[in-house]
């Protein structure tokens, strides 16, 4: 069925346009559209020339804005114009030149006559009929088991994509002792060393090791730290058990530097409120609490690393993390 | 035998071609098959040509890109960062960016050329929705259009992803741990997709694959199956004088339309290439190499993720724990899997769940005016600016930035915001496309407002309406008469005994009472007639009380 609910009259008079009447008027477009042809000509070579004259690394002013890649410039531009004078031309072309008059054309059918319809479904009971598979299930049955079973191979085969996870997201490499390297000097630290309202990333001594022998940066994904010095009275809260040996050491904590929300590296420190935020997507953890989740999207405090300093005094972890840190996930507990 | 004018016409090599595949009865009507011409009709046409540009350029830049996760040492053109290790991935990009002529052009060329691809999607899809486009026998193509709109997406966030700088390496991480909090399965397709630990070694060779071969070959397909249809079906058209539901009116396609359309292929090319020379777009060099344990402020997606961050910073922090073992990261999945799996099988699901609930199973060749359509219509804007809310959400860090506003402040708002705005939205459009409707419906009755005042003799002013010209009655008159709403179905027959499918009938009556509630009612052809009349003859009534006076009063007195 067609919904034709009104009349929609007959098409608007054509109306010359001034190429149409006047062949001045035509012979100008022929020549613009010309013209614009062999603009688009001289904008290639003129790339083929930027292409060789121009030094790869050669800096050029742009006033206004500094200074910019000459060749990339260049090329930009030379290879921007050679496209576009092409499509202009064309266009102006196809408006000015050739007829713009409207023409109507008949919709085909909506959908097939019916007989033609009847016929196929004849076709079609003929084909069943022949294959016989009404007659002999048993074939349908098996080719279909056989077709579904033939689907399980390729799901198998991905199977070695890679390990299956293991304690890896649970585990870290932090460990009893560990001396805690700043992470750009690759340095051992002493409490001294740090000023109240500091923070430093850091990192398990002996990582550069690990991953070298790993050959990828896995471990550093889950073992970056940071090291932060505050006035023990500002202290609220940190996460030791109950009973344990404190695991800050006057004043210093330490945390993963892994967002619990989902994995990006935290990164802007508020000094004054020791808010700790994730550029990511901002979630906030209070650091002078125990690594709360004070605002944003992340539903874990941020797992604190325990610290204390080994006879010559230098910063070292009293253990490895207690929980794993990280992004949440199913089996974490 | 004589020879043709074919080979009179020197087409000998057609002839070849013939005997072989003999198609010139089917070529020569498809020389002249006509398409309509409007604007809007273009955004598709950009989309194939960015695709096209994508390909060209992305093939380009695959003969010296390594996707290669090895680390080595830079020794290149960019001296900043000589010497420092990363990945052959990074620094091969460095190379196309510094030392091969013309390869940071293509660079810069191919993530515009991502950027206008999706951005054409998005707005050529904005245009079928709110036009009903989409309407029976379209419905395949606006799914195939979705599903095109999905890959994209994906398409250009695993090439985001490919250079292994610091910004891409993010994003790589935000998607692990999106995959980390599926349910059950979320640790094993991390480790699965990763070869094992974020970020591996395996990632970039196997998302290099992805993006230059499985993807793109899929969106090839898809685009092909498309064209056919629009091929097949003909394209729709605005109603208009002489335009109905069973004609297309428009330019053939030899040679009018393929000057158009291939000539608009070198315009986008051309201002692709432009805007490659012109302006620069993620330059990699300045943000280093990925380390996992570095950050810069102010990370931001390419503009069509943005929303999905914003929605990721907008979620509050629910986690359910089951049984002290289990955990359901609501704060994750929500944002990240929930929602859009919802709005994207929303969106696929939309012809026929508009078909249902309206009960129109009739084809549809002459598109929509938005206002004719009001419900549909409030629809579209209420999801849109669902969406622009994500999406300023997405930038919240860069907003809090440039006007010093409290960051927390931003997206509280925007937490609250995000269930007012849309129903605002929605009940606003409706009043407008209401509101546009009557001003159509007067136009129809007693022309338009000329802006010409006219006083009287007796010091009165009254403005006069003249009758609107054909093409615009022809558009005005396009809306169909105002659909009824389906009936509500009685409960029990004739007989007491309640109807099977009853419920369902229900709701689908009260859907199409939402549909079609309060439509402005088209004036008939008698009232037309009735107002057009009316109106003249107030004009010249008006016009002779005018002479009139004007005759007495130029009269010589005696």
């Amino acid at each position: 069925m067609t919904i034709e609910p009104y009349d929609s009259g007959d098409l608007p008079e054509h109306k010359p346009r001034r190429s149409d009447v006047d062949p001045k008027a035509a012979k100008r477009a022929e020549r613009q559209v010309g013209f614009l042809f062999i603009a688009s000509g001289l904008a290639s070579a003129a790339f083929i020339v930027a292409y060789i004259v121009t030094p790869v690394d050669k800096e050029m002013p742009l006033p206004g804005f500094g200074s910019t890649n000459a060749s990339n410039l260049l090329l930009g531009i030379t290879m921007g114009l050679a496209l576009f004078l092409i499509g202009a031309a064309a266009i102006h072309w196809a408006k000015k030149l050739m007829p713009d008059v409207e023409v109507v054309q008949e919709r085909s059918p909506e959908s097939s006559e019916a007989e033609h319809r009847d016929a196929l479904l004849d076709e079609y009971r003929r084909g069943i009929d022949e294959s016989g598979v009404k007659r002999r299930p048993f074939i349908l049955g098996s080719m279909a088991a056989a077709l579904g079973l033939a689907g399980l191979p390729a799901v198998v085969l991905l199977r070695d994509l890679g390990p299956l996870p293991a304690d890896a997201l649970t585990k870290t490499m932090w460990e009893r002792g560990m001396h805690i390297l700043i992470a750009e000097t690759e340095q051992k630290i002493r409490p001294e060393d740090m000023q109240v309202g500091t923070l430093i990333s850091a990192v398990p001594e002996g990582i550069d090791l690990v991953m070298e022998e790993a050959g990828n940066l896995n471990e550093l994904a889950k073992s970056a730290v940071m090291l932060i010095r505050m006035d023990p009275a500002e202290i609220v809260a940190d996460q030791t058990p109950e009973g344990k040996e404190p695991w800050s050491y006057e004043g210093i904590l330490c945390f993963s530097k892994i967002c619990t929300h989902v994995g990006c590296p935290l990164g802007l420190y508020e000094q004054l409120t020791h808010h700790m935020l994730c550029p990511c997507h901002q979630s906030t953890f209070d650091l002078a609490d125990a690594g709360n989740v004070i605002f944003g999207p992340s539903s874990r405090s941020l797992p604190q690393l325990a610290i204390t300093v080994d006879e010559d005094g230098y910063l070292i972890a009293r253990e490895g993390f207690a929980e794993p840190v990280g992004p949440s996930f199913w089996e974490r507990g | 035998m004589s020879t043709s004018k074919v080979e009179q016409a020197g087409g000998a090599g057609y002839l070849w071609v013939d005997d072989r595949v003999p198609a010139s009865k089917y070529l020569k009507k498809q020389l002249g098959k006509v398409f309509p011409d409007h604007w809007s009709f273009m955004l598709g046409e950009i989309a194939l040509y960015s695709f096209i540009i994508l390909l060209l350029s992305g093939t380009f830049l695959s003969l010296w890109f390594k996707p290669s996760m090895i680390e080595v040492v830079y020794d290149g053109s960019y001296l900043p960062l000589n010497g420092v290790k990363m990945s052959e991935a990074y620094a091969s990009t460095l190379d196309i960016s510094f030392d091969i002529r013309g390869g940071l052009l293509m660079r810069q060329i191919h993530h515009w050329g991502a950027l206008f691809f999706v951005a054409a999607i998005s707005v050529h899809l904005l245009r079928v929705f709110f036009t009903g486009a989409f309407r029976k026998p379209r419905e395949t193509n606006w799914i195939i259009g979705v599903t095109l709109l999905t890959l994209a997406l994906l398409e250009g966030f695993a090439g985001y992803s490919l250079p292994d700088d610091l910004l891409s390496g993010t994003g790589l991480r935000i998607a692990q741990g999106i995959m980390l909090s599926l349910p059950v399965v979320g640790s094993y397709v991390s480790f699965f997709v990763f070869g094992g630990e974020f970020p591996g070694t395996d990632f970039i060779p196997r998302l290099y694959t992805v993006h230059v071969l499985l993807v793109p070959g899929i969106i090839l397909a898809l685009i092909t199956v498309h064209l056919m249809l629009v091929w097949f079906q003909k394209h729709t058209q605005f109603p208009g004088p002489g335009r109905t539901q069973r004609n297309v009116v428009g330019y053939p396609l030899f040679p009018v339309y393929a000057a158009k359309a291939g000539g608009f292929f070198f315009v986008v090319f051309g201002v692709t290439a432009l805007m490659g020379g012109l302006f620069q777009i993620n330059p990699i060099w300045l943000y280093g190499p990925y380390i996992p344990d570095q950050i810069t402020a102010g990370s931001q997606p390419d503009w069509y993720i943005g929303w999905l961050d914003g929605a990721l910073r907008l979620m509050p922090n629910i986690e359910i724990v089951f049984f002290g073992q289990w955990n359901l990261m609501l704060n994750v999945l929500v944002p990240a899997v929930i929602v859009p799996g919802i709005i994207f099988t929303a969106m696929a699901l939309y012809p026929f769940i508009e078909q249902w609930a309206t009960g129109d199973k009739t084809h549809h060749h002459l598109l929509d005016r938005p206002r004719n359509a009001p419900t549909r219509t409030a629809i579209g804007a209420m999801s849109l600016s669902f969406y622009v809310l994500l999406w300023i959400q997405g930038g919240n860090d860069l907003i809090a930035n440039t006007f010093k506003i409290n960051i927390f402040v931003i997206t509280w708002t925007l937490r609250i915001a995000i269930f007012v705005v849309p129903p605002l939205v929605f009940v606003i459009t409706k009043r407008i496309c209401f509101g546009l409707q009557r001003r159509d419906r007067d136009k129809l009755l007693h022309g338009y407002e000329s802006g010409i005042i006219k006083r009287l003799p007796n010091g009165k002013y009254y403005e006069q309406h003249q009758p609107i010209s054909p093409e615009e009655r022809a558009v005005l008159l396009a809306r169909a008469e105002a659909p009824l709403p389906l009936p509500m179905p009685e409960k029990y027959d004739a007989n007491g005994i309640k109807q099977k499918g009853y419920g369902v009938k229900k709701l689908q009556s009260r859907l199409s009472h939402f549909f079609y509630n309060e439509q402005v009612p088209m004036p008939t052809a008698a009232e037309i007639e009735e107002g057009n009349h009316h109106e003249s003859e107030l004009t010249a009534e008006r016009n002779y009380e005018i002479d009139d006076a004007r005759t007495k009063a130029l009269a010589p007195h005696e």
